[in-house]
């Protein structure tokens, strides 16, 4: 029973993460060009201990002091670059929203050209083929023949 | 004694459903007139059980029977009777009833609506239905039942989740649901296609109503989705390309290939044997869309509960149901290519360049969306895909699609004139590059902005110049079919879509700050004057209301109340405030106050001004409206189709010979 | 054959599904593996809870072997992982460090009071910020450090006497082995 109470607390609780989930906080910035940096920067890292939410969305308490982190990093002058490897050296790769392009990457990066240019292939073969074979097309608009 | 009645009611339609896949199934194929007959009233007998059913949990909802344990789960006494009828698809069992219901509703227009195909053509088609209920009704008696009781009864119940107390969620299911499951019927004219062989173009000119119907009601669906997540998870986003929503997007795109690609098979008999994969995809994309959902597979913002043993049963029923028709496409699919042979530069080139794209685009979405679990199954340790991705590599598929949209129409099936797309690539060109000249100027040298104008303005223009040319050259009463409207409206749609995102996405300014009772904001020419928070309470929450005062140029554009609320469960809600209207939408968010006990004080809150954003949804709507013009055609109210043209392998052969025929005359 | 193609990398798809059903029931989700894993403990000085004046740095524990607990009064799985940690874990004879996150000093105390002490030192991390540098972003988190100070292996999540037994054990087996 006590079991149950707990996991109960728990989903009680994740579901109240969930409901309240905005991170509305006025951070004191430089200029708007920074607060605009800081907002795009925010909207590529991934809330560690979210379910799939990002720094910039996410209520929850790490994600708080991760925008709190990147702010203070901002204001010492690290680059955007610089920011995320900080957070990839501590958190790993899952921070990154856009994942590098490594080699274990590579399948997510270069597959969709592969799969467009293997299409294209079969597309061009087949336009080939049926502008050749068969009797010359229709030349003239029937009018409902769109 | 109700809820033993719905789970009864599930049983027997259950039976009904084996009888309506078996039986026909079996009639069409021995040639059994007996079975074959039984395929409709099996359908309307399952549908009525399945409707008793849903009414049974509706009633349990609207009665408060906290008896049964998903009703408990999901409402309380507090709760407002609109969402509690909105609760019974609420969560994981109600939704899988909701989906079953949705198939037998589309099974029964089918049945109704079909009295002039040929009649084993029918059974086989509700056959299919038959079976993917069988898979569905399964999974809800064996894994997911509604009507489980839970006892002892308790006095009240928890809660529906605050999010979904919203009426776009009350909308949205039904709405996306009727699209995913709408996609069956393609799917089962298509695998009766296959089954029945010999009809590899007739089957389309019937299907095509059908899909055109479920892909606007999937259209009006993700709509109604984004809407809601821009409006309810005060996020002020419209898409994150979370895996659910990627879920409902795949389908949409392999939809979008499959009523052009349908098209073309219709009207010229080519890509038979693409059109019949592509309606197995749509409908595989939407059961994998529910798989991945309830899975657990992948984490997403707003999964169901998940549970393996219901990942298991959905995959094993996705194996059956996909692989079987997968392996019957293999054997059975036509293998020469048919149809009327066509130019390079021609209307069928256009669609398949498009298909090509849009086939690209949802397997790069599939990629990404699957791309962790590759990560974990190769070792290569926990990878995020997530909108830097999906929102670089999105748009470059769909670039060529866009720039190819005003040639569509004008582009003649078989063989198009290359002078008239010279002119209307001239003629469109030239409106776009003007717009965004003269839009730069208010953009302020914003790239994103003016590729919006521009390709806004290309495919508008372009369709335009079609209505047009429409116009001009055909007399009253023939100018428009329907089917050519409904192309045209969703055409028109992308423009305007194109227009809605990309300046919103580059003009929207956003802002976190800190105000007193009194002070004022300023972005661009609005300012916001916070007024202060009074407390307020509804149905089943109490919460504080902000007032914010937004002017422009001195004169009052509005007054905006956003809302911080506390649900009876303690769930925190934000209730965003909008203030819509063409050209922007204002959008205030309550944070936290800055001092917890002083609510009268300081408060942290968002405020956006969002230029054009409605845009996106509007161009949703057209294209939705395309859908469902276009499947008004009269074209595709076939008559009776004559058992002799049907029988004969040789039909489209004659049908060509014909069409031929009139060719050589004109 | 051109045809079979959507048939088998559908089987490749079902293969991909079904270990994901088998991997996410064997394994958290929401557990991100650390990257710290093989290097050494961040340097960090963080006052004792029960004596703020004496403040504990990276190099005071070198020496031996320590199991850095993250805890705090305001998390649930702590006080189900708790009796483990006044049980199981002394019964490894290994040194227990705790590392109060996000915690009033008042609250940490009195759950301590209430639950009972385990640890042999106790640090407090008030802010979160020194948490940061160890890549902790939820409670309970468990580091195992070596002599040298090097982290090799960090359990997310409240330990279990599965756990315990099955990764934990072995992982202070192998630095036993080493130091022999």
């Amino acid at each position: 029973m006590k079991r149950l109470a707990v996991l109960l607390a728990v989903v009680l609780a994740l579901f109240a993460e969930l409901a309240g989930a905005q991170a509305i906080e006025p951070l004191p910035f430089k200029d708007h060009a920074q607060e605009l940096r800081f907002q795009h920067l925010t909207a590529q890292l991934r809330c560690p201990m979210c379910q799939n939410e990002t720094l910039a969305d996410s209520n929850a308490p790490i994600a708080r002091d991760l925008r709190h982190e990147v702010f203070r990093l901002m204001q010492a002058g690290r680059t955007d670059d610089q920011i995320k490897q900080y957070l990839v050296a501590r958190y790993s790769d899952y921070v990154l929203y856009d994942p590098p392009v490594n080699p274990t990457t590579w399948v997510l990066w270069f597959g969709p050209l592969l799969i467009l240019l293997a299409g294209a292939a079969v597309v061009v073969v087949t336009i080939r083929k049926r502008s050749r074979s068969g009797a010359p097309p229709p030349a003239i608009d029937h009018g409902d023949d769109w | 004694m109700t809820p033993e009645l719905g789970q009864l009611a599930l049983i027997l339609a259950l039976l009904l459903a084996l009888a309506q896949s078996i039986l026909p199934l079996i009639g069409a194929w021995r040639g059994n007139r007996a079975l074959i007959a039984i395929a409709r009233p099996a359908a309307a007998g399952q549908a009525a059980f399945v409707i008793v059913a849903f009414a049974l949990l509706v009633w349990a909802f609207l009665h408060f029977d906290f008896s049964v344990a998903y009703v408990a789960d999901n409402s309380n006494l507090a709760l407002p009777w609109y969402y509690r009828i909105a609760a019974v698809w609420g969560a994981h069992e109600g939704s899988m009833l909701l989906w079953v219901l949705i198939l037998n509703l589309w099974t029964l227009a089918v049945a109704a609506f079909s009295r002039n195909l040929p009649d084993d053509f029918v059974a086989r088609v509700l056959g299919v239905l038959g079976l993917v209920s069988v898979g569905f009704l399964t999974f809800i008696l064996f894994t997911s039942n509604p009507f489980a009781r839970l006892l002892p009864m308790p006095a009240d119940g928890g809660d529906l989740n605050p999010v979904l107390q919203d009426p776009g969620m009350t909308f949205h299911p039904p709405v996306i649901y009727m699209g995913y499951v709408g996609f069956s019927v393609a799917f089962a004219f298509s695998i009766a296609a296959l089954l029945g062989g010999g009809m590899e173009q007739a089957w389309v000119r019937w299907a095509r109503s059908w899909t055109n119907v479920a892909w606007a009601f999937l259209t009006a669906g993700i709509v109604a989705g984004s809407w809601w997540a821009y409006a309810e998870l005060g996020w002020g986003g419209w898409w994150f390309w979370d895996p659910v929503e990627n879920a409902s997007f795949m389908p949409w795109l392999v939809g979008t290939a499959l009523i052009h690609a349908q098209a073309v098979t219709e009207k010229r008999g080519s890509l038979r044997a693409w059109t019949i994969l592509l309606s197995i995809f749509a409908f595989s994309l939407s059961l994998l869309g529910t798989f991945l959902v309830r899975s657990g597979v992948l984490t997403s913002v707003h999964a169901f509960a998940s549970d393996p043993r219901r990942g298991l049963f959905i995959l094993a029923f996705l194996a059956v149901v996909v692989g079987g028709s997968l392996l019957l496409y293999a054997l059975r699919a036509p293998k020469v290519a048919g149809g009327k042979s066509f130019a390079v530069v021609s209307r069928e080139t256009a669609v398949l360049v498009g298909n090509l794209m849009f086939t690209v685009a949802a397997a790069m979405v599939l990629l990404g969306t699957l791309f962790p679990l590759i990560g974990d199954a190769f070792n290569l340790g926990r990878i995020s895909v997530g909108p830097p991705y999906f929102g670089f590599l999105f748009p470059l598929l769909m670039a060529p699609v866009v720039l190819l949209l005003p040639f569509g129409p004008f582009l003649r099936w078989g063989r198009g004139e290359p002078g008239v797309i010279g002119s209307i690539a001239l003629r469109a060109g030239i409106a776009a590059l003007a717009c965004a000249i003269v839009a730069a100027f208010f953009v302020h040298g914003r790239a994103r902005a003016l590729v919006g104008v521009a390709s806004a303005v290309w495919c508008v223009v372009g369709t335009l110049l079609y209505v047009y040319k429409r116009y001009r050259e055909v007399p009253a009463g023939r100018r428009y079919p329907a089917e050519m409207a409904g192309m045209l409206l969703a055409h028109f749609g992308v423009g305007i879509f194109l227009a809605g995102v990309l300046l919103s996405e580059s003009l929207s300014v956003t802002r976190d700050v800190r105000m007193a009772p009194g002070d004022t904001q300023t972005i661009g020419s609005y300012s916001f004057r916070f007024d202060g928070v009074k407390q307020t309470s509804g149905p089943n929450w109490t919460g504080s209301q902000g007032a914010i005062t937004v002017s422009r140029d001195g004169s009052v554009v509005g007054v905006m109340h956003p809302q911080k609320r506390t649900y009876t469960r303690e769930q925190v809600q934000t209730e965003s405030a909008i203030d819509p209207g063409v050209t922007r939408d204002l959008y205030v968010a309550l944070g936290e106050p800055m001092n917890p006990n002083d609510l009268g004080g300081a408060w942290a809150m968002r405020l956006y001004v969002k230029p054009f954003i409605r845009w996106l949804w509007a161009g949703g709507l057209f294209m939705m409206l395309g859908g469902f013009v276009a499947a008004g055609d009269r074209r595709f109210r076939t008559r009776r189709v004559a058992d002799s043209e049907r029988t004969m392998p040789a039909a489209t052969n004659a049908g060509e010979r014909l069409a031929a025929a009139r060719e050589s005359h004109a | 054959m051109s045809r079979l193609l959507p048939f088998f990398a559908f089987l490749a798809l079902c293969g991909l599904f079904g270990f994901g059903i088998w991997w996410n029931s064997h394994h958290d989700q929401t557990a991100i593996p650390s990257p710290l894993i093989n290097k050494p403990v961040p340097d960090f000085a963080l006052p004792e809870l029960y004596d703020p004046a004496k403040v504990v740095t990276r190099k005071d524990l070198l020496g031996q072997p320590y199991l850095l607990n993250v805890f705090a009064s305001w998390c649930i799985e702590c006080a189900v992982e708790h009796p483990l940690l006044k049980t199981a874990i002394p019964a490894l004879g290994i040194k227990l460090v705790g590392y109060n996150y996000k915690d009033q000093p008042g609250d940490a105390k009195a759950w301590l009071a209430r639950h009972g002490n385990p640890y042999q030192v106790l640090v407090a991390d008030v802010t979160g910020q020194t948490a940061i540098d160890f890549g902790v972003y939820a409670a309970p988190e468990t580091f195992l450090i070596d002599a040298k100070g090097v982290i090799r292996y960090k359990r997310i999540g409240p330990f279990t006497p599965e756990v315990i037994e099955k990764e934990l054990k072995p992982a202070i087996a192998a630095l036993a082995k080493e130091s022999q």
